[in-house]
């Protein structure tokens, strides 16, 4: 029974890993495929020294983390006032919130762009350019990742007990304090799983930064693109894809970690 | 959290989500090329789209592999998601389930390269698959969406007590007879949605699908991509509405018709 799943993670899930650890290795060449021997660390070391591409990390590493931040602060209030809804009504608020999430991110993206474009409704009532700048890129980026927020922390916030803020409120908490001292401590789980859902996928986004971001946008998987289809270099987009997984290991590690301490 | 705020949040909330929806589906109506300024009314655009071969045919190279890749996850990925719940601690099973849980954190775009890599190197060395097309979209679609299916099977069993199962086993069935005629009717709900994610999983996708396709076999969503580049159209809205629509006509129908439940109460 083991036969069928093992094989297929043997094929399309280690194979591949294996082979973009290895083409990282090898030379650029003028070839079908385009790589040759000898194997090296070039590539690597050339992702590692050249101020491009630590440039792309840390842009990647800024943009995932304000649009998390962003996707929290928008996201907790709605999901804390869904988990308050009247229990009818939470189904349909959160099939609500799924809708624009399953019509698919290019249409909703097609949107933006239709009104963040120059003469567009926000940017002529805004008077400001906002499609290719960084106000375009963060509106694509949130707009595309908070649904991840809202679902965690509704999960966490509707499984709590209102009798442990009535108790708040009876010792004499004010529902600010009630809420700063015994939901918010609570939901924490949620909110890291949240943060997670966003941060991770947002590090090697492609799609947002190129439609929305302009030129000076170039993160990571934006890099990465362009080295495999516009500059043929095989094994620099396969060192980027290392740097990349070994990126995205690290940030589950340390999410991990957190839960660990959390626990103890 | 007070009423009013609590509404105030609320409102705020679902404006912002629904804003650009809104957007669109006024200007898929707009009697102008542009999406800008307001030309008046005018249903042409979806007289456009009902004409434009090149993105239907599209749409429907897309809702095949959507079908056959969701197909393909729901086999390989329910047998994961078993092992995982059923078979206890079986050799090598923490290297298993990293193995299967790797593409919910592995960036698409690394996906899509490796699974390319892949490709070429079985093509030159096997000659097998034979050049790229729908066919490499669809084991490439199938691979991350293994994952989900195991995912949301594993979580099923975990919630259902094992006693049917070991039932069946006393009475001499066979562990595939079990898996047959017991688990997997047992898994229906588990099974339906898995294959739903994967479907749309599949559909939404136009990265994986850039790296892993080939010449003549370009996705809905490739052929939209490359459409936005050069700016929106009310053409691309009035399919946007459409698939807001029907999208949406799913998603409330079948709540409404499970009473108001996201989850249904079934099985036993």
């Amino acid at each position: 029974m083991l036969i069928v799943p093992w094989s297929w993670l043997a094929l399309f899930l280690a194979a591949p890993l294996v082979i973009v650890c290895a083409i990282a290795l090898l030379q650029p060449a003028d070839a079908i495929p385009p790589v040759a021997l000898p194997p090296g660390f070039d590539a690597l070391r050339q992702i590692a020294a050249d101020p491009l591409y630590a440039h792309a990390l840390l842009l990647s590493l800024k943009v995932a983390a304000i649009t998390s931040v962003a996707c929290l602060l928008i996201g907790y209030p709605m999901a804390l006032a869904i988990a308050r809804a009247p229990a009818h009504r939470q189904p349909w608020l959160l099939v609500l919130v799924m809708l624009p999430f399953w019509t698919g991110f290019l249409m909703r993206l097609n949107a933006w762009i239709g009104l963040l474009q120059d003469q567009g409704l926000l940017a002529a009532v805004l008077h400001t350019r906002l499609l290719y700048t960084d106000a375009g890129l963060y509106c694509g980026m949130v707009y595309t990742y908070v649904p991840f927020m809202i679902l965690p922390l509704y999960a966490r916030l509707s499984r709590l007990d209102p009798a442990l803020i009535e108790a708040a409120a009876d010792l004499g908490a004010s529902p600010f304090r009630a809420f700063l001292f015994v939901v918010l401590p609570l939901s924490l789980p949620g909110v890291r799983a949240g943060l997670l859902l966003v941060f991770i996928p947002a590090i090697g986004e492609y799609v947002v930064p190129e439609l929305l971001g302009g030129p000076q946008a170039q993160l990571l998987g934006r890099v990465l693109w362009e080295e495999f289809f516009e500059n043929r270099d095989w094994p620099t987009a396969a060192s980027l894809a290392v740097a990349m997984l070994a990126l995205m290991a690290a940030a589950a590690a340390l999410a991990a970690l957190a839960g660990r301490m959390r626990r103890r | 959290m007070k009423g009013r705020f609590a509404l105030a949040c609320l409102l705020a909330g679902y404006a912002f989500l629904y804003g650009p929806i809104a957007f669109l589906i006024l200007f898929s109506f707009n009697d102008a090329r542009l999406v800008t300024s307001w030309a008046g009314f005018s249903p042409r655009w979806y007289t456009t789209l009902w004409h434009d071969s090149t993105l239907i045919d599209a749409a429907l190279l897309s809702l095949r592999i959507a079908a056959a890749s969701a197909t393909l996850a729901l086999i390989v990925g329910t047998l994961a998601g078993y092992a995982l719940a059923r078979l206890g601690r079986f050799r090598g099973r923490a290297l298993f389930a990293g193995l299967i849980a790797a593409p919910l954190v592995i960036p698409e775009i690394v996906t899509g390269l490796s699974l390319l890599l892949l490709f070429v190197l079985l093509e030159q060395s096997i000659g097998w698959p034979a050049g790229r097309g729908a066919f490499t979209v669809t084991l490439a679609h199938a691979s991350v969406s293994v994952a989900y299916v195991a995912v949301v099977v594993q979580g099923r069993l975990a919630d259902t007590p094992p006693d049917l199962e070991q039932a069946a086993m006393d009475l001499y069935a066979s562990p595939w007879t079990v898996f047959a005629l017991v688990t997997v009717p047992l898994l229906a709900p588990a099974l339906i949605s898995g294959w739903l994610l994967a479907f749309t999983l599949s559909l939404d996708d136009v990265v994986v699908a850039s790296f892993t396709s080939g010449p003549g076999a370009s996705t809905m969503p490739m052929v939209v991509f490359s459409a936005m580049r050069l700016g929106p159209t009310p053409e691309l809205y009035a399919l946007a509405t459409v698939i807001v629509v029907v999208v949406g006509a799913v998603l409330f129908g079948g709540l409404w018709l499970r009473g108001g439940r996201l989850v249904s109460h079934g099985g036993h």
